[in-house]
């Protein structure tokens, strides 16, 4: 790999293991600004699980975490967001009797002066940004759970995008949206990149790995197989790795 | 509710394919849920006001006597139900609310019984107030270590405070050797209610006319704020509706408490120790608003506001939507159950306050059963078993409905047995109607 100076965000040497079974096994990927760097693998084999030490959901057993080349101490989701660190899970991870401005705030919700939580200003900020991202969206009153996937889907990228992520971290996130909503979250990606974000990619897919990333690192039981630039490989090369383990001749 | 801003162009407003009913329900945003827990609560008023006057020839439900000391009470249960609220909200329970209203009663009993006078006098002034401070602050402790065992040491809530229950109802007892404490303090007893525990005629009306004035900058401050973020305002008639009806409701009941005069005992001797004439057609001094409702009506307030204005409300109603999204969110949910329980026992300690001071006694058996009427009170309101939904002035209401049924059935003249198996078919009940309610407002 070309030396592009220092990443916007190192994982080194994570390791995190659930009852005896080593879910990460000694695994370094890097991302640097306005770069997606896909993860990719069989379920199982550890790419969620080590997005959940970056975004602090999980406690890795060890491996260090290096933002702009300062390491950083990340214990749980409080300082994943300090560090400007945003996930967008695969389950959305959303409040369901909530509506769609709880969700967006939660835990950072707007207070008034008096400290009383300023729910008509968090309401209209919501309606901004649906507006830029879903336009078709209307239903800011209801709560989640009666809203459909598509439109879940865009309260959880609304969240990652409204509070400034210079890192984002997306598992899925078009593993239940249709067509159209897929290519909305494609260019929304194009967008964020543009601006200088660096985006983790879980993705299945592998057009859309070919489409969208830069770079592909490979996980497979709980070990890293190798990280490819996406232009100089073949889709084959990338299943190969997928599905046999092995490297890449061209890796990177 | 479909507020539309006119900002944007969306879906046409469905106002007109609307009943008459359904479009004023729409314009006043009247909870369609409270107006049938106030439809079941006047069913039960009349209905007992009724029965009484076929039956025995009079009504005695619906007269100011009975309303007065049935708003007393519903205090302390009622109290103890808007922290129900958030308990079960977060799909947790507390069975051991009851044992703490005994405990608490219990101590605060001892402490100002026996140990404060000799300190500070007998009757001193600040005897009540020390006394509320330490009860509160015990209740508050012991929810605390309950909350810390449920959330840091991962017992179920159900079994903790099931142990709770049996250990602080046994505390009770040993506490004063299963004697009855008694009597309580002077001014701690007003606490509880009673004629001189009330505020009057003219406290009622200075009460009545601040929540009116409070009702009214309510909706003007609401108004305003939607203006200013340019949602969808309420019609003006719709206003207008809403502040003669809060405004009514709050003049009404102060008309009720003022039309219920103290007894003739009480008059002797309230003339008899100030030196007043009693003429020959009789004194006539009203109750007023008892300070247990007022304690009611203000701990009600504040845990509304706690409820839907502050962070706290919002990461309670979160972790009982979805536990790992608010952890993910970034909230200590841990920190949260033990706060949140910390809250129910510092409230069961405020109703051990008004049920002690009511009994003018602190007894072991204090409280008993309470628990059971709480979480039913809740329930009934409207808080949801699943977590993630439930109001305050749900359970106060639902409190109503409790206490309802049981003083009217003891005014008919039905026995506890039979007491008992309407309340337990009237709590499965609404909990039915509640499941077939959320199924169709889906």
């Amino acid at each position: 790999m070309t030396d592009r100076g220092t990443p916007l965000v190192e994982m080194r040497d994570f390791s995190i293991s659930f009852g005896g079974i080593k879910a990460v096994d000694h695994v370094t990927v890097d991302l640097h600004a306005g770069e997606v760097v896909g993860l990719l693998g069989h379920n199982g084999a550890g790419k969620s699980t080590l997005i959940k030490c970056l975004s602090g959901a999980y406690q890795a057993d060890a491996g260090e975490v290096y933002i702009n080349g300062q390491k950083v101490e990340i214990n749980n989701p409080r300082d994943a967001r300090a560090q400007n660190i945003e996930t967008i899970y695969q389950t959305l991870a959303l409040a369901d009797n909530l509506d769609a401005a709880s969700n967006l705030f939660l835990g950072r919700e707007l207070v008034n002066s008096m400290g009383f939580v300023d729910e008509s200003k968090m309401e209209a900020e919501t309606r901004k940004i649906m507006h830029r991202l879903n336009p078709n969206f209307q239903k800011f009153n209801v709560p989640v759970s009666a809203l459909s996937g598509g439109q879940r889907q865009s309260v959880a990228i609304a969240r990652a995008v409204y509070f400034n992520a210079k890192i984002l971290i997306m598992d899925e996130p078009t593993a239940a949206l249709g067509p159209q909503e897929t290519q909305m979250v494609a260019e929304l990606i194009e967008e964020l990149k543009k601006q200088g974000l660096g985006i983790f990619l879980i993705e299945h897919d592998i057009h859309n790995v070919m489409k969208l990333c830069d770079r592909a690192s490979v996980m497979m039981n709980g070990k890293l197989v190798g990280t490819v630039n996406v232009d100089e490989v073949t889709d084959e090369d990338i299943l190969g790795m997928i599905i046999l383990g092995k490297p890449a001749a061209q890796a990177a | 509710m479909a507020d539309i801003p006119p900002t944007t162009s969306d879906i046409p407003s469905n106002d007109a394919d609307q009943s008459p009913v359904g479009r004023f329900l729409r314009a006043t945003e009247i909870d369609t849920r409270l107006l049938g827990m106030i439809g079941a609560l006047m069913l039960i008023w009349f209905g007992f006001h009724f029965y009484g006057v076929l039956v025995n020839g009079q009504g005695f439900f619906l007269t100011p006597r009975n309303l007065w000391n049935l708003s007393v009470q519903t205090s302390s249960i009622g109290i103890m139900a808007t922290g129900m609220v958030l308990v079960i909200i977060t799909r947790n329970i507390d069975l051991s609310v009851g044992a703490l209203v005994g405990v608490t009663a219990m101590v605060m009993g001892i402490l100002q019984v026996e140990i404060l006078p000799q300190y500070l006098g007998l009757g001193h002034g600040s005897i009540w107030i020390v006394t509320v401070i330490v009860g509160m602050t015990l209740g508050a402790t012991i929810g605390a270590f309950h909350g810390w065992l449920i959330a840091y040491r991962g017992i179920p809530a159900f079994i903790v405070t099931l142990g709770g229950l049996l250990i602080w109802r046994g505390s009770a007892f040993l506490a004063a050797g299963g004697k009855t404490i008694s009597p309580v303090d002077e001014t701690f007893s007003l606490l509880g209610g009673g004629p001189y525990g009330a505020i009057g005629s003219t406290g009622s009306w200075i009460v009545g006319l601040l929540a009116c004035a409070g009702v009214l900058w309510m909706l003007y401050a609401g108004r305003n704020n939607r203006r200013r973020h340019d949602f969808r305002l309420r019609p003006m008639w719709a206003e207008t509706f809403l502040g003669v009806l809060g405004c009514g409701v709050i003049i009404g009941s102060v008309l009720l408490v003022n039309a219920y005069p103290w007894p003739k005992g009480i008059i002797r001797q309230y003339a008899a120790r100030n030196n007043i004439e009693v003429p020959a057609e009789g004194l006539f001094i009203s109750h007023g608003f008892a300070i247990p409702v007022l304690i009611l009506i203000v701990v009600g307030i504040l845990m509304t506001i706690l409820m839907t204005r502050t962070r706290f409300g919002r990461y309670v109603f979160a972790i009982g939507g979805n536990p790992e999204a608010a952890a993910l969110a970034g909230i200590n949910t841990r920190w949260m159950v033990l706060k949140i329980f910390a809250l129910m026992g510092m409230l069961a300690g405020l109703a051990g306050v008004v049920a002690s001071a009511r009994l003018n006694s602190a007894t072991n058996a204090l409280g008993l059963l309470d628990e059971l009427y709480v979480i039913a009170a809740a329930v009934i309101g409207g808080t949801s078993l699943a977590g993630g939904v439930g109001t305050i002035y749900g359970a106060i209401l639902g409190a109503l409905v409790m206490q309802s049924l049981q003083s009217g059935m003891v005014l008919i003249g039905f026995d506890t047995a039979i007491q008992q198996i309407v309340v337990g078919m009237v709590l499965v009940f609404a909990v039915y109607l509640d499941n077939l309610y959320r199924s169709k407002s889906k």
